[in-house]
């Protein structure tokens, strides 16, 4: 399913004094399949985009199109079912929205409102649970009485159940230890692969943006700053700097590098095998003349 | 090192219903001013600790003493007094009104007369580099402000230690970077013993010294360049390897002479340049 936001604008609370502009003139293209990642400060507008996605937010101005359907400014839409059904959001700490007796009735809880059946919403809870890396013993469990790790897989799970077209994840690796982080980030990143997702990343971390996203958006002030591969928006790792923004660790270390010996690489690179070929190669070929 | 701040010997301790002990049989000492990381996967016992340290829980086995006090329902109000916690959610632990509301909530509850607390206040959140945010609203703070509010509120207690559970786990890199810069400068500044729990490895390659976690045992104690040593075994135990130390290894993999890895970016690149103008 393709989502296209075009020309959007959102003022938080608008035509009242409290009015505030989050974003404007925002225009991302996401194509079925793809996998994008949005980065930026807090506070640059990446939560309010993200909230576009499923029709959560009404631009108000521009239009967003996800799938079929256009979403306008200044018009009343109604019937937005069938577009959250298709696009589900991760949100930061989504263990919080936990709230059932058991973990399968807070999975099955998704799917069961947007009008699956019982039955077939017991098998979603089943499938997602394994997706998620857990043991099926642990549906009938209280989700209070689980760890945080599996609280937050638990959260995945009820938003996989609803069978999504679109994953829109929201930090989803926040408060995890190295290996949860990992593994969350490697299951969404399968998922996409096997079920042909989208998927949308918003997140802090430079190396799961170079890791995993196809195409980076770099919002800031509410605008895109820049977009493309991340190769090419880490290539200038200098306008990231500049915006107050991380860059991959690897690029920040190759910038040091080049620094210290007053000389350039062939160019950026984001892998550590590849900066430490690049450095051997250097220092091999004499280094400094 | 000075002397020991807190001993913990033989503790144990277990939730109720849970099989395995959420801590086995732990001991170490925290020495006077030293900054103590204790890191360990989601569930390691790590937070546990934390909590028996400022009698939120109470050992089942062992003892724990701070400042030469043993903890114990009893002394559990003389303890507090020295060990002042920051928890992880910047969110739940902002209880006043206004940033100096928040910081004042504290000296309330120990009945402060008010000259002095208007005075801590103000010191405490000067401390923090927030002492001109005194009438601010906590929504028009971000994570990292928030954090360092929090610690403010403990410092106007003057307690000898603190302990950091997690405390910038939820924060973006720069609430991050900002909170460690303040601990570091209260640590050589007000020689406080700060506890950093965690599972961020370059936050814990700063501490003096490393405790690593392990299914509640104590799985491995020493220097971070120690702790950095044991490689891939840190992967095992759910934890990384910091960039520094892995990029020194690949560095030294591709023929480069590097002495040994390196805890920083800084020390790796000042030591390319050595060995590079040896060749």
């Amino acid at each position: 399913m393709d989502i296209s936001l075009k020309n959007v604008e959102y003022r938080y609370q608008a035509d009242s004094p409290f009015e505030r502009l989050a974003i404007s003139d925002v225009s991302i293209d996401i194509p079925s399949g793809t996998y994008l990642a949005i980065i930026g400060h807090t506070g640059s507008g990446k939560s309010t985009v993200l909230q576009h996605l499923n029709a959560l937010l009404k631009p108000t101005r521009g239009s967003v199109v996800i799938g079929s359907r256009e979403i306008r400014a200044k018009r009343k839409e109604k019937n937005l079912k069938g577009v959250r059904e298709k696009v589900g959001i991760v949100f930061q700490f989504p263990e919080h929205q936990l709230f059932e007796e058991t973990v399968e009735k807070d999975i099955m809880f998704g799917p069961m409102n947007f009008g699956v059946s019982e039955k077939e919403a017991k098998a979603r809870a089943r499938a997602a649970i394994n997706l998620v890396g857990l043991s099926e013993e642990i549906l009938e469990k209280s989700p209070f009485d689980l760890s945080g790790g599996q609280m937050r897989r638990v959260a995945i799970a009820g938003v996989l159940a609803m069978e999504p077209e679109v994953i829109v994840l929201d930090e989803p690796t926040a408060g995890l230890d190295p290996r949860g982080r990992k593994e969350i980030m490697d299951l969404f990143y399968s998922l996409h692969k096997q079920k042909n997702l989208s998927t949308v990343l918003v997140t802090h971390s430079m190396e799961d943006a170079a890791r995993y996203a196809d195409e980076i958006v770099v919002m800031h002030q509410g605008k895109v700053f820049t977009k493309g591969t991340p190769e090419l928006i880490f290539s200038n790792p200098q306008a990231l700097i500049e915006l107050g923004l991380d860059v991959p660790e690897v690029v920040g270390l190759q910038l040091r590098i080049e620094e210290s010996f007053k000389t350039k690489f062939k160019k950026i690179s984001l892998s550590e095998d590849e900066l430490a070929e690049m450095v051997a190669e250097f220092l091999e070929g004499g280094g400094l003349k | 090192m000075s002397k020991p701040l807190v001993s913990i010997e033989n503790v144990s301790f277990s939730y109720e219903g849970q099989q395995d002990p959420a801590l086995n049989n732990i001991s170490f000492d925290i020495y006077e001013g030293e900054w103590l990381a204790i890191v360990g996967h989601n569930g390691s016992g790590k937070s546990t600790l934390a909590k028996l340290l400022n009698g939120l829980q109470f050992p089942q086995e062992g003892t724990i003493s701070v400042c030469g006090i043993t903890l114990s329902e009893e002394t559990v109000w003389d303890i507090r007094k020295n060990v002042g916690m920051v928890f992880q959610n910047p969110d739940n632990q902002f209880v006043g009104t206004t940033v100096q509301d928040d910081v004042a909530f504290g000296l309330e509850n120990h009945g402060v007369p008010r000259e002095i607390m208007v005075d801590r206040v103000q010191t405490s959140l000067d401390k923090v580099k927030m002492g001109t945010f005194l009438n601010q609203e906590p929504h028009h703070l971000s994570g990292g402000q928030k954090q360092r509010v929090a610690i403010a509120g403990v410092l106007a207690l003057q307690p000898s230690i603190i302990i950091l559970d997690e405390a910038t786990s939820m924060l973006d890199p720069r609430g991050r970077a900002e909170v460690i810069e303040t601990v570091r400068e209260l640590k050589t500044r007000e020689n406080i013993t700060v506890i950093s729990i965690t599972h961020d490895l370059e936050e814990a390659a700063k501490a003096d010294r490393i405790i690593v976690m392990n299914k509640g045992k104590l799985y491995r104690e020493g220097t971070p360049e120690e702790i950095f040593e044991m490689d891939e075994e840190l992967i095992k135990l759910g934890l990384d390897i910091p960039f520094p130390v892995k990029m020194s290894k690949k560095l030294r993999q591709k023929g480069i002479g590097l002495t040994k890895s390196y805890l920083t970016e800084e020390e790796l690149v000042t030591e390319l340049w050595t060995s590079h103008s040896k060749m």
